[in-house]
């Protein structure tokens, strides 16, 4: 509905200021007169209207009434058959404009797309109401001063610009991975919207399936307070309905031609989920993917693939090559390499370092625990 | 709408460069600046010509050109006539400047 109004006005505050008007004159109306036929048709109605309305009296106020050609808006303009225009996708390419600061597309997309309120997302992130609604009139205010459109760009610019509504969505949903699962399902909710909106683009099946198979695991992520390592999990606790479902999403991502780095990567979760993991399969995705994107991180990936596969000392080889000395898992992959070799004093070591670099109360004692063991 | 188009860049790019090069790079700025939607343009001269005024205490102060230290300068501004922002971001990114190593500025202009 959101929607489809900020399609019809232009503008955010206007639409969000007449869906809720349209919300209270339902409130009111509905339970004498009994719902009618098509509610989401007579709120997106009812809503236009009010927005024409308050937008002529405005302008009546600036004595301009006769630069607004007035448009007859009518109830029985729609009649039950009505089908309201799908703008979600416009709106989607509108919120993840890479003009606006990543904070504010993440922001605007849950408000504008998941229906979160202000607070909610607030919470989600960990920062004040107000900092979030500060975040908010920022960015619309951009939309507007800037004149960032409302539609889905043009073919040359699309590559691009999807690159960004995924990347914002993924955004979202590893925030919700490291624990708020309300915003990875969120996430997934948006992939799949997504997904329906463009049903020939193999990257947005990609991040959906990507989402799908390491959310279906969520339950056996944790025991308690403690952090499960995925080949000590209890398969039991995996959703496989939702494994078959990102499997089969994943599917179609290939069967459509996909081989960016969202479908190998829900390709690697995929082989992950599996009853007998496939580590040379996994390691050989893992090179394509950092071919791919040159990221140090999947190199480290590659490396724990490797080790898996029966070559710890290799692994180890290709990870002491990575300069990422900030980076946790670099410490603590070099730890546990190390104690498979046997050079537990290095282990150690590795691991101390990691534990220092280590910020959320999980892996702390994850690592503190890794480290008493050798 | 209108948006300036403010165009950052090293001018010593063009000292490396071939003459063959450097006639191809001026007819691309020219190609942008005869587009329909191009209703301004100018080209500033290098900033070795600039002179920076400020008024301190009653006091006109003049120095020349603007801080050493940047390399980016701003070369020079296109104003575009545009219905909205992906239109001129479309037409910046053919701005040789923004490939150069330099940057092309996007801002809407105040009206009314």
């Amino acid at each position: 509905m959101l929607a489809s109004l900020v399609g019809f006005l232009g503008d955010f505050d206007r639409a969000e200021e007449a869906a809720q008007e349209a919300f209270a004159i339902a409130a009111e109306r509905w339970p004498a007169s009994g719902v009618p036929p098509n509610p989401g048709a007579w709120l997106v109605t009812t809503a236009r209207n009010r927005a024409i309305d308050r937008i002529r009296r405005e302008r009546t106020l600036a004595g301009k009434i006769h630069l607004l050609p007035a448009p007859e808006p009518v109830m029985d303009e729609f009649d039950d058959d009505t089908v309201i225009k799908d703008e979600r996708l416009e709106l989607i390419f509108t919120c993840c404009h890479p003009a606006l600061p990543l904070d504010g597309q993440v922001a605007l997309t849950l408000r504008a797309l998941g229906g979160l309120e202000t607070a909610e997302i607030a919470r989600a992130f960990l920062v004040c109401e107000e900092t979030m609604k500060r975040r908010l009139t920022r960015a619309k205010a951009k939309i507007k001063a800037t004149g960032i459109p409302f539609a889905v760009p043009g073919a040359h610019l699309l590559p691009d610009r999807l690159d960004a509504v995924l990347a914002v969505i993924y955004l979202i949903f590893n925030e919700g991975y490291s624990g708020r699962i309300d915003l990875a399902a969120e996430a997934i909710r948006l992939g799949r919207v997504l997904v329906t909106l463009m049903p020939d683009e193999p990257e947005a099946h990609g991040l959906l399936a990507l989402m799908m198979i390491p959310h279906a695991r969520r339950r056996a992520r944790f025991s308690g307070e403690d952090l499960v390592l995925l080949e000590d999990q209890d398969r039991s606790l995996w959703d496989h309905a939702q494994i078959a479902a990102g499997r089969a999403v994943l599917d179609r991502a290939v069967a459509l031609g996909g081989r960016g780095a969202y479908v190998i990567q829900a390709a690697i979760a995929s082989l992950q989920a599996a009853e007998r993991i496939d580590w040379p399969q996994v390691a050989g995705l893992y090179r394509r993917l950092a071919e791919l994107t040159g990221s140090l991180v999947v190199e480290l990936n590659r490396a724990v693939a490797v080790a898996q596969a029966g070559d710890p000392a290799a692994a180890l080889s290709a990870v002491d090559r990575l300069d990422l000395d900030g980076y946790l898992y670099f410490h603590s992959t070099r730890g546990e390499l190390l104690r498979r070799l046997g050079r537990d004093a290095e282990a150690r070591a590795a691991y101390r370092r990691a534990l220092e670099l280590a910020i959320s109360t999980p892996e702390r004692r994850f690592l503190a625990r890794q480290l008493e063991e050798i | 709408m209108q948006y300036a188009l403010m165009i950052y860049g090293d001018p010593s790019y063009y000292d490396s460069m071939p003459d063959a090069e450097v006639e191809a790079t001026r007819a691309e700025f020219q190609a942008v600046a005869a587009d329909p939607r191009c209703v301004g343009t100018m080209q500033l001269k290098p900033p070795e010509t600039a002179t920076c005024v400020r008024v301190a205490g009653g006091r006109t102060l003049m120095t020349d050109g603007p801080f050493a230290d940047t390399k980016e300068v701003l070369g020079g501004v296109y104003v575009i006539e545009a219905d909205n922002l992906d239109e001129v971001l479309e037409l910046a990114a053919r701005i040789p400047a923004a490939r150069l190593g330099g940057l092309v500025e996007v801002r809407p202009v105040e009206q009314g």
